[in-house]
């Protein structure tokens, strides 16, 4: 009898040096932050931080890095940091993403990579904004089911193409990226804003609900859904690739066919 | 140096986004119909001015008083420079006034804005209006043929 014991099935032969953490390669680059501390400096201000990141890490992993290891001072929202709470939209090179879902190796890692809250709301710290303008725009829209008939005992069925109609801006995560990319928005922040309008959208267009009526008289307003001009940055924002001008265009359509 | 802080979480909303009375009417949805309805109307308009005007005939070599007199004697030409004036002019200041309430920050420069340009539209549609509706080719000393 040998009292050697076969080898696991699931071994693998590996070259020397292959495999381990220190395999993913690293590149070196550098992160501009908009830094806004009101409680020691008046203005907003860039500030450059030069680390060494993995391939694998996102903007957010650079953002921890920083207030980890290098100024613990710097200040984000981010909960879950996997694409679905909406916490951490900001403007990175200049575009609205969420840094959770942005890839260091995707951006251009020669040049600074800048860093910035997302645009047209009041800024209150580094990257951090009130977002109430945001969700008082969104409550206005009342985003919730309104039935009035008699409530079932069991699920409220619908079929396979009525849910379609809204399937799309039922994605919605709340994260603001597409509201705070719209030109309109950023004059006076009184447009409703994509976002209400998307949320609006998935209740006007779902056959359980009974309220799309007034949901539409309150996106006829001046400030509502005709402030729309089409430039598509809420669609391009969009983490989670919502056809946010199309949800748009087909609301007004509702709101002209309504009416005539 | 230091700001005022506010404290978190107080269901404040900075006044600057608070937004005013619901308005009742349709005007910016059949502003925003009337865009794409004149839109789709003067590209033939403006089409078949261009190609009377410059295709037709000897082109621009023919472009005078005279030839401007001779359109307007027949009454289509008369109602479809009428047309192209009203419908350019309201299609062009609509979208001048949302270019205005798009930029402008201020309430008052935005009214100030919007004044200008409506007295400027309404002066415009009057004083073309006018010269299409009393034009009289027989100006004195006219080398018309019909004069």
């Amino acid at each position: 009898m040998s009292t050697e014991l076969p080898e696991p099935a699931s071994k693998i032969e590996l070259k020397p040096g292959v495999g381990g953490g220190g395999e993913i390669p690293t590149f070196d680059i550098t992160l501009r932050v908009r830094r806004y501390t009101p409680e020691s400096t008046a203005d907003a201000y860039w500030e450059d931080f030069k680390l060494t990141m993995y391939g694998t890490d996102r903007v957010l992993d650079a953002l921890h890095k920083i207030k980890w290891e290098h100024d613990g001072s710097l200040s984000f929202r981010r909960s879950c940091a996997h694409g679905v709470c909406g916490s951490d939209a900001m403007r990175i090179n200049g575009r609205n993403r969420l840094a959770c879902k942005s890839l260091l190796k995707d951006l251009d890692t020669s040049k600074p990579i800048t860093v910035e809250a997302i645009k047209g709301l009041p800024l209150e710290k580094d990257l951090i904004v009130d977002m109430e303008p945001f969700f008082q725009s969104y409550r206005e829209v009342m985003p919730f089911l309104i039935n009035e008939g008699h409530e079932p005992s069991g699920e409220r069925y619908q079929s396979a193409e009525d849910h379609a109609k809204f399937e799309d801006t039922t994605k919605c995560i709340l994260c603001a990226a597409c509201t705070s990319s719209c030109p309109v928005f950023w004059t006076d922040g009184q447009y409703f804003g994509p976002a209400a309008i998307v949320n609006a959208h998935r209740f006007i267009f779902d056959s359980r609900d009974d309220a799309g009526d007034m949901r539409l008289e309150i996106l006829n307003d001046k400030e509502g859904v005709w402030r729309c001009r089409t430039t598509f940055n809420c669609s391009e924002a969009c983490p989670r690739g919502i056809q946010v001008t199309k949800a748009i265009a087909e609301v007004k359509q509702a709101i002209l066919s309504r009416t005539i | 140096m230091s700001a005022e802080i506010a404290a978190p979480r107080s269901q404040r909303i900075d006044p600057k986004y608070v937004r005013g009375p619901k308005s009742r009417s349709s005007f910016e949805m059949l502003a925003w119909l009337f865009m794409r309805l004149s839109g789709v109307v003067l590209v033939v308009l403006i089409f078949g001015h261009l190609i009377a005007n410059l295709l037709t005939g000897t082109g621009i070599n023919a472009l005078s008083f005279g030839f401007v007199a001779g359109k307007w004697a027949s009454p289509i030409w008369q109602f479809w420079d009428l047309a192209l004036l009203w419908l350019a002019m309201l299609h062009g200041t609509n979208g001048v006034r949302t270019i205005i309430n798009d930029y402008a920050e201020k309430h008052a420069t935005r009214a100030w804005l919007k004044g200008v340009l409506y007295v400027s539209t309404i002066f415009i549609i009057v004083l073309g209006s006018l010269v299409i509706f009393t034009f009289d080719p027989c100006v004195v000393n006219s080398p018309l043929p019909q004069c």
